[in-house]
Protein backbone atom coordinates (compact mmCIF):
# COMPACT_ATOMS: atom_id res chain seq x y z
CA UNK A 1 0.00 0.00 0.00
CA UNK A 2 1.12 3.41 -0.87
CA UNK A 3 1.03 6.01 1.77
CA UNK A 4 0.55 9.96 1.38
CA UNK A 5 1.46 12.41 3.60
CA UNK A 6 1.05 16.50 3.60
CA UNK A 7 3.34 18.91 5.43
CA UNK A 8 2.84 22.57 6.36
CA UNK A 9 5.89 24.74 6.46
CA UNK A 10 4.90 26.93 9.81
CA UNK A 11 6.09 28.91 12.14
CA UNK A 12 8.18 26.87 14.61
CA UNK A 13 5.78 25.98 17.84
CA UNK A 14 8.46 27.41 19.78
CA UNK A 15 8.43 30.76 18.65
CA UNK A 16 5.68 33.55 20.10
CA UNK A 17 3.65 34.67 17.30
CA UNK A 18 3.71 38.78 16.86
CA UNK A 19 0.85 40.36 15.62
CA UNK A 20 2.01 42.91 13.06
CA UNK A 21 1.94 46.64 13.86
CA UNK A 22 -0.52 47.95 11.09
CA UNK A 23 -2.72 45.11 11.89
CA UNK A 24 -2.56 42.41 8.67
CA UNK A 25 -1.78 39.58 10.20
CA UNK A 26 1.93 38.08 11.79
CA UNK A 27 5.06 38.58 11.51
CA UNK A 28 6.43 36.07 9.55
CA UNK A 29 9.79 38.21 8.64
CA UNK A 30 13.17 35.98 10.04
CA UNK A 31 10.85 33.75 12.07
CA UNK A 32 11.91 30.16 12.26
CA UNK A 33 9.91 28.17 10.14
CA UNK A 34 9.32 24.58 11.05
CA UNK A 35 7.11 21.75 9.68
CA UNK A 36 3.78 21.85 11.37
CA UNK A 37 3.99 19.48 14.74
CA UNK A 38 0.61 17.52 13.87
CA UNK A 39 2.16 16.82 10.01
CA UNK A 40 5.70 15.75 11.77
CA UNK A 41 3.10 12.98 13.96
CA UNK A 42 1.87 12.08 10.26
CA UNK A 43 5.51 11.25 8.80
CA UNK A 44 6.16 9.43 11.51
CA UNK A 45 3.53 7.21 11.65
CA UNK A 46 3.66 6.18 8.09
CA UNK A 47 7.34 5.42 8.59
CA UNK A 48 6.34 3.14 11.08
CA UNK A 49 3.42 1.44 9.03
CA UNK A 50 6.14 0.62 6.63
CA UNK A 51 8.68 -0.18 8.76
CA UNK A 52 5.84 -3.07 10.16
CA UNK A 53 5.58 -3.90 6.32
CA UNK A 54 1.91 -2.61 6.01
CA UNK A 55 2.91 0.29 3.31
CA UNK A 56 5.30 -0.13 0.64
CA UNK A 57 6.12 3.43 -0.57
CA UNK A 58 5.91 7.06 1.64
CA UNK A 59 5.31 9.93 -0.68
CA UNK A 60 5.17 13.25 1.11
CA UNK A 61 3.40 16.33 -0.41
CA UNK A 62 3.75 20.40 0.46
CA UNK A 63 1.73 23.53 -0.74
CA UNK A 64 3.91 26.25 -0.52
CA UNK A 65 6.54 28.55 -1.43
CA UNK A 66 9.77 27.79 -2.70
CA UNK A 67 10.97 27.20 1.14
CA UNK A 68 8.35 24.53 1.76
CA UNK A 69 11.01 22.49 -0.05
CA UNK A 70 13.13 22.01 3.02
CA UNK A 71 10.35 21.11 5.10
CA UNK A 72 9.87 18.11 2.37
CA UNK A 73 13.69 17.58 2.67
CA UNK A 74 12.84 16.86 6.34
CA UNK A 75 10.49 14.58 5.60
CA UNK A 76 12.25 12.68 3.48
CA UNK A 77 15.16 12.45 5.82
CA UNK A 78 13.18 11.27 8.54
CA UNK A 79 11.72 8.42 5.98
CA UNK A 80 9.71 9.47 3.17
CA UNK A 81 10.52 8.22 0.17
CA UNK A 82 9.63 10.88 -2.49
CA UNK A 83 8.04 14.46 -2.69
CA UNK A 84 6.05 16.42 -4.26
CA UNK A 85 5.81 19.97 -3.65
CA UNK A 86 3.15 22.46 -5.20
CA UNK A 87 4.43 25.89 -5.23
CA UNK A 88 2.58 28.72 -4.96
CA UNK A 89 3.80 31.86 -3.04
CA UNK A 90 -0.30 32.88 -2.48
CA UNK A 91 -1.73 31.40 1.17
CA UNK A 92 -3.81 28.93 0.39
CA UNK A 93 -6.97 27.74 2.11
CA UNK A 94 -7.35 24.26 3.32
CA UNK A 95 -10.28 23.89 0.79
CA UNK A 96 -8.01 24.45 -1.82
CA UNK A 97 -5.34 22.28 -0.06
CA UNK A 98 -7.93 19.25 -0.29
CA UNK A 99 -8.27 20.21 -4.09
CA UNK A 100 -4.84 20.28 -5.21
CA UNK A 101 -4.26 17.21 -2.71
CA UNK A 102 -7.40 15.44 -4.10
CA UNK A 103 -5.34 16.32 -7.79
CA UNK A 104 -2.51 13.69 -6.23
CA UNK A 105 -4.22 11.54 -4.66
CA UNK A 106 -5.91 10.78 -8.08
CA UNK A 107 -2.62 10.49 -9.53
CA UNK A 108 -0.98 8.61 -7.39
CA UNK A 109 -4.27 6.46 -5.33
CA UNK A 110 -2.80 5.53 -2.16
CA UNK A 111 -3.84 3.82 0.08
CA UNK A 112 -4.12 5.76 2.52
CA UNK A 113 -3.47 9.73 3.24
CA UNK A 114 -2.33 10.71 6.59
CA UNK A 115 -2.67 14.75 7.85
CA UNK A 116 -2.26 16.14 10.82
CA UNK A 117 -5.30 17.40 12.62
CA UNK A 118 -4.77 21.25 12.12
CA UNK A 119 -1.69 23.33 11.07
CA UNK A 120 -0.66 25.42 14.27
CA UNK A 121 -0.73 28.76 12.26
CA UNK A 122 -4.35 29.05 11.09
CA UNK A 123 -5.79 26.02 13.74
CA UNK A 124 -7.98 25.74 10.66
CA UNK A 125 -8.70 22.04 11.33
CA UNK A 126 -10.76 21.46 7.72
CA UNK A 127 -8.18 19.98 5.25
CA UNK A 128 -8.40 16.11 5.68
CA UNK A 129 -12.13 15.81 6.46
CA UNK A 130 -12.48 17.71 3.44
CA UNK A 131 -10.30 16.07 1.77
CA UNK A 132 -11.88 12.84 2.37
CA UNK A 133 -15.27 14.08 1.58
CA UNK A 134 -13.89 15.54 -2.13
CA UNK A 135 -12.36 11.67 -2.61
CA UNK A 136 -15.91 10.31 -1.22
CA UNK A 137 -13.28 8.46 1.28
CA UNK A 138 -13.69 7.76 5.16
CA UNK A 139 -11.65 9.61 7.58
CA UNK A 140 -10.64 8.88 11.23
CA UNK A 141 -9.78 12.16 12.64
CA UNK A 142 -8.00 12.77 15.47
CA UNK A 143 -6.24 9.63 15.83
CA UNK A 144 -4.47 8.45 18.56
CA UNK A 145 -3.34 4.82 17.36
CA UNK A 146 -3.65 3.79 13.90
CA UNK A 147 -3.79 -0.44 12.78
CA UNK A 148 -4.24 -1.28 9.30
CA UNK A 149 -5.32 -5.39 8.92
CA UNK A 150 -6.89 -6.11 5.37
CA UNK A 151 -8.31 -3.88 3.23
CA UNK A 152 -9.28 -1.59 6.49
CA UNK A 153 -8.07 0.04 8.61
CA UNK A 154 -8.81 0.46 12.68
CA UNK A 155 -8.57 4.50 14.04
CA UNK A 156 -8.68 5.28 17.36
CA UNK A 157 -9.71 8.49 18.22
CA UNK A 158 -9.38 11.47 20.60
CA UNK A 159 -13.08 12.86 21.31
CA UNK A 160 -14.35 14.96 23.60
CA UNK A 161 -16.00 12.04 26.35
CA UNK A 162 -12.59 9.95 25.68
CA UNK A 163 -11.82 7.50 23.02
CA UNK A 164 -13.45 6.28 19.74
CA UNK A 165 -12.62 3.02 17.74
CA UNK A 166 -13.77 3.01 13.89
CA UNK A 167 -13.13 0.81 11.32
CA UNK A 168 -12.57 2.55 7.41
CA UNK A 169 -12.32 0.75 4.27
CA UNK A 170 -9.67 1.58 2.72
CA UNK A 171 -8.30 4.17 0.43
CA UNK A 172 -8.94 6.25 3.63
CA UNK A 173 -8.31 9.67 5.17
CA UNK A 174 -6.32 9.83 8.99
CA UNK A 175 -5.72 12.80 10.87
CA UNK A 176 -2.96 12.93 13.74
CA UNK A 177 -3.32 13.73 17.36
CA UNK A 178 -0.59 14.44 19.43
CA UNK A 179 -0.50 11.24 20.92
CA UNK A 180 -0.39 9.21 18.36
CA UNK A 181 3.33 8.83 18.39
CA UNK A 182 6.37 10.66 19.25
CA UNK A 183 8.41 11.56 15.51
CA UNK A 184 12.05 10.72 15.44
CA UNK A 185 14.80 13.19 14.38
CA UNK A 186 16.49 12.35 11.60
CA UNK A 187 20.22 11.71 11.69
CA UNK A 188 22.95 13.20 9.89
CA UNK A 189 23.38 10.18 7.01
CA UNK A 190 19.43 10.45 6.30
CA UNK A 191 19.77 13.88 6.04
CA UNK A 192 22.53 13.28 3.75
CA UNK A 193 20.54 10.69 1.52
CA UNK A 194 17.41 13.22 1.80
CA UNK A 195 18.93 15.47 -0.88
CA UNK A 196 19.25 12.78 -2.96
CA UNK A 197 15.34 11.69 -2.60
CA UNK A 198 13.65 12.95 -5.72
CA UNK A 199 11.56 15.93 -5.42
CA UNK A 200 8.73 16.92 -8.15
CA UNK A 201 7.09 20.22 -8.17
CA UNK A 202 3.91 20.84 -9.30
CA UNK A 203 1.98 24.36 -9.61
CA UNK A 204 -1.64 24.42 -8.29
CA UNK A 205 -2.45 24.45 -12.12
CA UNK A 206 -1.45 21.42 -12.51
CA UNK A 207 -4.13 20.18 -10.96
CA UNK A 208 -6.55 22.64 -11.70
CA UNK A 209 -7.12 24.26 -8.85
CA UNK A 210 -7.99 27.94 -8.37
CA UNK A 211 -6.51 28.82 -5.39
CA UNK A 212 -8.12 32.58 -4.63
CA UNK A 213 -9.27 33.00 -1.07
CA UNK A 214 -12.78 32.91 -0.18
CA UNK A 215 -12.24 34.16 2.99
CA UNK A 216 -11.16 37.69 2.93
CA UNK A 217 -9.00 38.65 6.39
CA UNK A 218 -9.80 42.30 7.45
CA UNK A 219 -7.28 42.74 9.92
CA UNK A 220 -5.60 40.97 12.49
CA UNK A 221 -5.55 42.13 16.52
CA UNK A 222 -3.72 40.85 19.74
CA UNK A 223 -6.13 39.40 21.83
CA UNK A 224 -7.27 41.18 25.19
CA UNK A 225 -4.29 40.79 27.59
CA UNK A 226 -4.93 39.10 31.66
CA UNK A 227 -2.80 41.25 34.09
CA UNK A 228 -1.31 39.22 36.81
CA UNK A 229 -3.38 39.59 39.89
CA UNK A 230 -2.39 39.40 43.50
CA UNK A 231 -0.42 36.49 45.37
CA UNK A 232 -1.24 35.00 48.65
CA UNK A 233 0.92 33.54 51.50
CA UNK A 234 -0.40 30.82 52.38
CA UNK A 235 -3.23 28.25 52.47
CA UNK A 236 -5.54 29.81 54.61
CA UNK A 237 -5.45 33.44 52.51
CA UNK A 238 -6.02 31.18 49.09
CA UNK A 239 -9.42 29.36 51.73
CA UNK A 240 -10.33 33.05 52.35
CA UNK A 241 -10.49 34.41 48.74
CA UNK A 242 -12.06 30.89 47.58
CA UNK A 243 -15.25 31.57 49.95
CA UNK A 244 -15.25 35.36 48.92
CA UNK A 245 -15.38 33.79 44.82
CA UNK A 246 -18.48 31.45 46.22
CA UNK A 247 -16.84 28.37 45.46
CA UNK A 248 -15.79 27.44 48.72
CA UNK A 249 -18.15 27.75 51.72
CA UNK B 1 -31.35 34.67 6.52
CA UNK B 2 -31.97 30.65 7.74
CA UNK B 3 -29.33 28.96 9.55
CA UNK B 4 -29.14 25.37 10.08
CA UNK B 5 -26.98 24.61 13.78
CA UNK B 6 -26.15 20.67 14.06
CA UNK B 7 -27.54 19.30 17.51
CA UNK B 8 -24.99 17.35 19.61
CA UNK B 9 -25.97 14.99 21.57
CA UNK B 10 -25.01 11.37 22.97
CA UNK B 11 -28.09 9.67 21.87
CA UNK B 12 -29.44 10.49 25.73
CA UNK B 13 -29.48 14.26 25.75
CA UNK B 14 -28.77 17.62 24.14
CA UNK B 15 -25.45 18.89 24.93
CA UNK B 16 -24.78 21.85 26.22
CA UNK B 17 -22.40 22.93 23.34
CA UNK B 18 -25.74 23.06 20.73
CA UNK B 19 -26.80 25.68 22.94
CA UNK B 20 -23.50 28.17 22.36
CA UNK B 21 -24.07 27.65 18.48
CA UNK B 22 -27.70 28.33 18.77
CA UNK B 23 -26.89 31.48 20.14
CA UNK B 24 -24.33 32.31 17.06
CA UNK B 25 -26.76 31.10 14.72
CA UNK B 26 -29.11 33.87 16.11
CA UNK B 27 -27.30 36.67 15.58
CA UNK B 28 -27.48 35.30 12.05
CA UNK B 29 -30.95 35.13 11.34
CA UNK B 30 -33.82 32.19 11.63
CA UNK B 31 -32.54 29.24 13.57
CA UNK B 32 -33.32 25.84 12.65
CA UNK B 33 -32.05 22.31 14.09
CA UNK B 34 -30.98 19.25 12.82
CA UNK B 35 -30.65 16.05 14.81
CA UNK B 36 -28.99 13.36 13.59
CA UNK B 37 -28.94 10.24 14.63
CA UNK B 38 -30.62 6.88 15.82
CA UNK B 39 -34.32 6.84 17.69
CA UNK B 40 -33.55 10.43 18.64
CA UNK B 41 -37.18 11.44 19.42
CA UNK B 42 -36.67 12.31 22.72
CA UNK B 43 -33.73 14.58 21.71
CA UNK B 44 -35.76 16.31 19.41
CA UNK B 45 -38.03 17.44 21.33
CA UNK B 46 -35.74 18.50 23.97
CA UNK B 47 -33.90 20.37 20.77
CA UNK B 48 -37.62 21.85 19.61
CA UNK B 49 -37.98 23.97 22.83
CA UNK B 50 -34.37 25.49 22.89
CA UNK B 51 -35.48 29.48 22.90
CA UNK B 52 -35.58 30.56 19.54
CA UNK B 53 -35.85 27.45 17.32
CA UNK B 54 -37.98 27.69 14.00
CA UNK B 55 -37.58 24.05 13.30
CA UNK B 56 -35.83 20.92 13.67
CA UNK B 57 -35.27 18.73 11.14
CA UNK B 58 -34.86 15.23 12.48
CA UNK B 59 -32.64 12.62 10.51
CA UNK B 60 -33.59 9.12 12.22
CA UNK B 61 -32.04 5.43 11.07
CA UNK B 62 -30.02 3.25 12.22
CA UNK B 63 -26.74 4.15 10.39
CA UNK B 64 -26.64 7.20 12.08
CA UNK B 65 -26.47 5.71 15.64
CA UNK B 66 -23.03 7.04 15.66
CA UNK B 67 -23.03 9.94 14.14
CA UNK B 68 -19.86 9.36 11.61
CA UNK B 69 -19.33 12.34 9.55
CA UNK B 70 -19.52 10.18 6.22
CA UNK B 71 -22.90 9.58 7.09
CA UNK B 72 -23.91 12.67 9.01
CA UNK B 73 -22.56 15.15 5.97
CA UNK B 74 -24.39 14.20 3.18
CA UNK B 75 -27.78 14.83 5.13
CA UNK B 76 -27.12 18.50 6.24
CA UNK B 77 -25.59 19.10 3.35
CA UNK B 78 -28.64 17.77 0.99
CA UNK B 79 -30.37 20.70 3.85
CA UNK B 80 -28.07 23.25 2.87
CA UNK B 81 -30.08 24.01 -0.39
CA UNK B 82 -32.88 26.07 1.58
CA UNK B 83 -30.53 27.02 4.13
CA UNK B 84 -28.01 29.77 3.56
CA UNK B 85 -25.39 28.97 7.00
CA UNK B 86 -24.41 25.59 8.68
CA UNK B 87 -23.30 26.11 12.54
CA UNK B 88 -21.79 23.48 14.50
CA UNK B 89 -20.28 23.05 17.95
CA UNK B 90 -16.37 23.26 17.85
CA UNK B 91 -16.62 20.09 19.72
CA UNK B 92 -14.36 16.79 18.58
CA UNK B 93 -17.80 16.41 16.68
CA UNK B 94 -18.55 19.52 14.94
CA UNK B 95 -14.91 19.09 13.86
CA UNK B 96 -15.21 16.01 12.35
CA UNK B 97 -18.74 16.60 10.29
CA UNK B 98 -18.91 20.49 9.51
CA UNK B 99 -15.49 20.34 6.82
CA UNK B 100 -16.98 17.66 5.29
CA UNK B 101 -20.30 19.75 4.71
CA UNK B 102 -18.04 22.70 4.04
CA UNK B 103 -16.06 20.01 1.00
CA UNK B 104 -19.59 18.86 -0.18
CA UNK B 105 -20.76 22.48 -1.03
CA UNK B 106 -17.32 23.84 -1.90
CA UNK B 107 -17.84 26.15 0.97
CA UNK B 108 -14.47 27.54 3.44
CA UNK B 109 -15.19 26.81 6.38
CA UNK B 110 -14.82 29.45 8.94
CA UNK B 111 -13.57 27.47 11.68
CA UNK B 112 -13.72 27.93 16.11
CA UNK B 113 -15.45 32.02 15.73
CA UNK B 114 -15.77 33.88 18.82
CA UNK B 115 -17.83 36.60 17.71
CA UNK B 116 -20.18 37.24 14.54
CA UNK B 117 -19.78 41.16 13.52
CA UNK B 118 -22.07 40.69 10.63
CA UNK B 119 -23.69 38.25 8.05
CA UNK B 120 -20.47 37.31 6.29
CA UNK B 121 -17.80 38.67 8.73
CA UNK B 122 -16.67 36.77 12.08
CA UNK B 123 -14.22 36.67 14.17
CA UNK B 124 -11.23 33.55 15.18
CA UNK B 125 -8.45 32.57 16.72
CA UNK B 126 -5.39 31.83 15.03
CA UNK B 127 -1.67 30.86 16.11
CA UNK B 128 -2.84 29.14 18.99
CA UNK B 129 -5.00 32.07 20.61
CA UNK B 130 -1.75 34.46 20.08
CA UNK B 131 -4.01 36.52 17.70
CA UNK B 132 -7.41 37.42 16.34
CA UNK B 133 -8.44 37.40 12.88
CA UNK B 134 -11.49 39.24 11.45
CA UNK B 135 -12.17 37.39 8.45
CA UNK B 136 -14.84 38.11 6.02
CA UNK B 137 -16.23 35.06 3.90
CA UNK B 138 -17.38 35.39 -0.02
CA UNK B 139 -19.31 31.91 0.06
CA UNK B 140 -22.57 32.19 -0.60
CA UNK B 141 -23.38 29.48 1.75
CA UNK B 142 -21.68 29.49 5.66
CA UNK B 143 -20.09 26.54 6.96
CA UNK B 144 -18.85 27.42 10.77
CA UNK B 145 -17.76 26.23 14.12
CA UNK B 146 -18.38 27.87 16.81
CA UNK B 147 -16.42 27.97 19.84
CA UNK B 148 -19.05 27.60 23.22
CA UNK B 149 -17.32 29.33 25.71
CA UNK B 150 -17.49 32.58 23.21
CA UNK B 151 -21.68 32.71 23.23
CA UNK B 152 -23.67 32.83 25.50
CA UNK B 153 -25.72 29.19 26.20
CA UNK B 154 -29.76 29.99 24.53
CA UNK B 155 -32.20 29.06 27.10
CA UNK B 156 -33.24 24.95 27.04
CA UNK B 157 -36.97 25.71 27.16
CA UNK B 158 -38.89 27.92 25.64
CA UNK B 159 -38.76 27.48 22.16
CA UNK B 160 -41.55 25.92 20.36
CA UNK B 161 -40.04 24.67 17.16
CA UNK B 162 -41.76 22.35 14.74
CA UNK B 163 -40.03 18.67 14.38
CA UNK B 164 -39.80 17.59 10.71
CA UNK B 165 -38.18 14.02 9.81
CA UNK B 166 -36.10 14.60 6.64
CA UNK B 167 -33.80 11.94 4.39
CA UNK B 168 -31.66 10.56 6.74
CA UNK B 169 -30.10 8.73 3.83
CA UNK B 170 -28.34 5.84 3.53
CA UNK B 171 -24.99 4.39 5.41
CA UNK B 172 -21.91 5.07 3.39
CA UNK B 173 -20.93 1.59 3.90
CA UNK B 174 -17.25 2.68 4.24
CA UNK B 175 -16.96 3.47 7.96
CA UNK B 176 -18.28 1.70 11.01
CA UNK B 177 -18.07 1.99 14.96
CA UNK B 178 -16.28 -0.51 16.66
CA UNK B 179 -16.17 0.51 20.08
CA UNK B 180 -15.46 3.41 22.93
CA UNK B 181 -13.98 4.02 26.21
CA UNK B 182 -15.36 6.98 27.77
CA UNK B 183 -14.75 8.64 30.56
CA UNK B 184 -17.15 8.05 33.29
CA UNK B 185 -17.33 10.43 36.37
CA UNK B 186 -19.67 11.73 38.65
CA UNK B 187 -17.87 15.11 38.32
CA UNK B 188 -19.42 17.77 35.99
CA UNK B 189 -17.69 18.08 32.15
CA UNK B 190 -14.81 20.07 31.85
CA UNK B 191 -16.57 22.34 29.51
CA UNK B 192 -19.93 23.16 31.70
CA UNK B 193 -18.45 22.85 35.14
CA UNK B 194 -18.07 26.29 37.27
CA UNK B 195 -15.30 25.58 38.69
CA UNK B 196 -12.23 23.30 37.53
CA UNK B 197 -8.86 22.09 39.67
CA UNK B 198 -6.13 21.40 36.73
CA UNK B 199 -2.77 19.34 36.79
CA UNK B 200 0.28 19.80 35.55
CA UNK B 201 3.48 17.82 34.96
CA UNK B 202 4.81 19.06 38.77
CA UNK B 203 2.18 16.01 39.94
CA UNK B 204 5.06 13.28 38.71
CA UNK B 205 2.74 10.33 38.61
CA UNK B 206 -1.11 9.62 37.64
CA UNK B 207 -1.33 7.95 41.11
CA UNK B 208 -0.58 11.21 43.17
CA UNK B 209 -2.47 13.36 40.33
CA UNK B 210 -5.24 11.50 41.31
CA UNK B 211 -5.09 11.21 45.28
CA UNK B 212 -4.51 14.97 45.53
CA UNK B 213 -6.72 16.37 42.56
CA UNK B 214 -9.72 14.21 42.99
CA UNK B 215 -10.43 14.97 46.70
CA UNK B 216 -9.91 18.74 45.66
CA UNK B 217 -12.07 18.55 42.98
CA UNK B 218 -14.97 16.64 45.56
CA UNK B 219 -14.13 19.44 47.82
CA UNK B 220 -15.32 22.14 45.05
CA UNK B 221 -17.78 20.57 42.73
CA UNK B 222 -15.44 20.70 40.38
CA UNK B 223 -14.26 18.83 37.20
CA UNK B 224 -11.10 17.94 36.93
CA UNK B 225 -8.22 18.82 33.74
CA UNK B 226 -4.77 18.76 32.55
CA UNK B 227 -2.18 20.38 30.94
CA UNK B 228 -0.65 18.47 27.71
CA UNK B 229 2.67 17.96 29.71
CA UNK B 230 0.69 15.18 32.13
CA UNK B 231 -1.75 13.76 29.93
CA UNK B 232 1.49 13.31 27.29
CA UNK B 233 3.27 11.90 30.72
CA UNK B 234 0.12 9.65 31.13
CA UNK B 235 -0.95 10.91 34.33
CA UNK B 236 -4.36 11.51 32.97
CA UNK B 237 -6.83 10.41 30.20
CA UNK B 238 -6.64 12.37 27.01
CA UNK B 239 -10.03 13.72 27.37
CA UNK B 240 -8.72 15.86 30.88
CA UNK B 241 -6.72 17.95 28.45
CA UNK B 242 -6.76 21.97 28.52
CA UNK B 243 -5.05 23.82 25.60
CA UNK B 244 -5.44 25.30 22.29
CA UNK B 245 -5.72 21.54 21.16
CA UNK B 246 -7.49 19.95 23.40
CA UNK B 247 -10.44 21.39 25.38
CA UNK B 248 -11.38 24.93 25.38
CA UNK B 249 -12.80 25.92 28.86
CA UNK B 250 -14.17 29.25 30.07
CA UNK B 251 -15.12 28.76 33.71
CA UNK B 252 -15.81 30.85 36.70
CA UNK B 253 -13.00 29.52 38.50
CA UNK B 254 -10.02 28.02 37.11
CA UNK B 255 -7.23 26.31 39.72
CA UNK B 256 -4.11 25.70 37.79
CA UNK B 257 -1.67 23.09 40.26
CA UNK B 258 1.82 22.60 38.86
CA UNK B 259 1.58 23.96 35.67
CA UNK B 260 3.92 26.33 34.29
CA UNK B 261 1.56 27.79 31.95
CA UNK B 262 2.62 27.05 28.46
CA UNK B 263 1.23 28.95 25.40
CA UNK B 264 -1.14 26.21 24.35
CA UNK B 265 -2.41 25.73 27.63
CA UNK B 266 -2.87 29.12 28.48
CA UNK B 267 -4.98 29.29 24.59
CA UNK B 268 -7.68 27.07 26.55
CA UNK B 269 -8.50 28.68 29.50
CA UNK B 270 -7.38 32.08 29.98
CA UNK B 271 -11.03 33.54 29.11
CA UNK B 272 -12.15 31.62 32.88
CA UNK B 273 -13.50 34.20 35.05
CA UNK B 274 -10.94 33.55 37.82
CA UNK B 275 -7.50 31.92 37.26
CA UNK B 276 -5.71 30.75 40.89
CA UNK B 277 -2.43 29.51 39.90
CA UNK B 278 -0.53 27.70 42.56
CA UNK B 279 2.88 26.86 41.42
CA UNK B 280 6.53 26.40 43.26
CA UNK B 281 8.44 28.42 40.61
CA UNK B 282 7.78 31.96 41.25
CA UNK B 283 9.02 32.77 37.68
CA UNK B 284 6.10 30.39 36.21
CA UNK B 285 4.88 32.07 33.18
CA UNK B 286 1.00 31.14 34.74
CA UNK B 287 1.51 34.46 37.29
CA UNK B 288 1.39 36.39 34.85
CA UNK B 289 -2.41 35.48 33.81
CA UNK B 290 -3.45 34.59 37.30
CA UNK B 291 -5.45 36.23 39.15
CA UNK B 292 -4.42 34.99 42.67
CA UNK B 293 -1.28 33.28 42.95
CA UNK B 294 0.37 30.49 45.44
CA UNK B 295 4.32 30.07 45.51
CA UNK B 296 5.08 26.53 47.08
CA UNK B 297 4.81 23.03 46.88
CA UNK B 298 1.59 21.38 45.75
CA UNK B 299 2.30 17.92 47.81
CA UNK B 300 2.28 20.34 50.66
CA UNK B 301 -0.50 23.06 49.55
CA UNK B 302 -2.96 20.69 48.15
CA UNK B 303 -3.85 18.20 50.79
CA UNK B 304 -3.88 20.83 53.46
CA UNK B 305 -6.51 23.04 51.01
CA UNK B 306 -8.33 20.11 50.62
CA UNK B 307 -8.23 20.05 54.62
CA UNK B 308 -8.97 23.64 55.49
CA UNK B 309 -12.25 23.62 52.47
Amino acid sequence: MKLLVAVKRVIDYNVKPRVKMDGSGVDLANVKMSMNPFDEIAVEEAIRLKEKGAATEIVAVSIGPAKAQETLRTALAMGADRAVLVQTDEEVEPLAVAKILKGIADEEQPGLIILGKQAIDDDSNQTGQMLAALLGWPQGTFASKVEISGGDVNVTREVDGGLETVKLSTPAVVTTDLRLNEPRYASLPNIMKAKSKPLATKSPGDYGVDVAPRLETLKVVEPAKRTAGIKVGSVDELVAKLKALGVAK
Amino acid sequence: MKTLVLVEHDGKQVKDATLAAVTAASKLGEVHLLVAGKGVGGIADAASKIAGVGKVHVADGAHLEHQLAEDVAPVAAALMGSHDAFLAPATTTGKNVAPRVAALLDVMQISDILSVEGEDTFTRPIYAGNAIATVKSKDAKKVITVRGTAFEKSATSGGSGAIEAVDAGGGSGKSSFVGAELSKSERPELTSAKVIVSGGRAFGSSGDFHALLDPLADKLGAAVGASRAAVDAGYAPNDYQVGQTGKIVAPEVYVAIGISGAIQHLAGMKDSKTIIAINKDEEAPIFQVADIGLVGDLFQIVPELTEKL
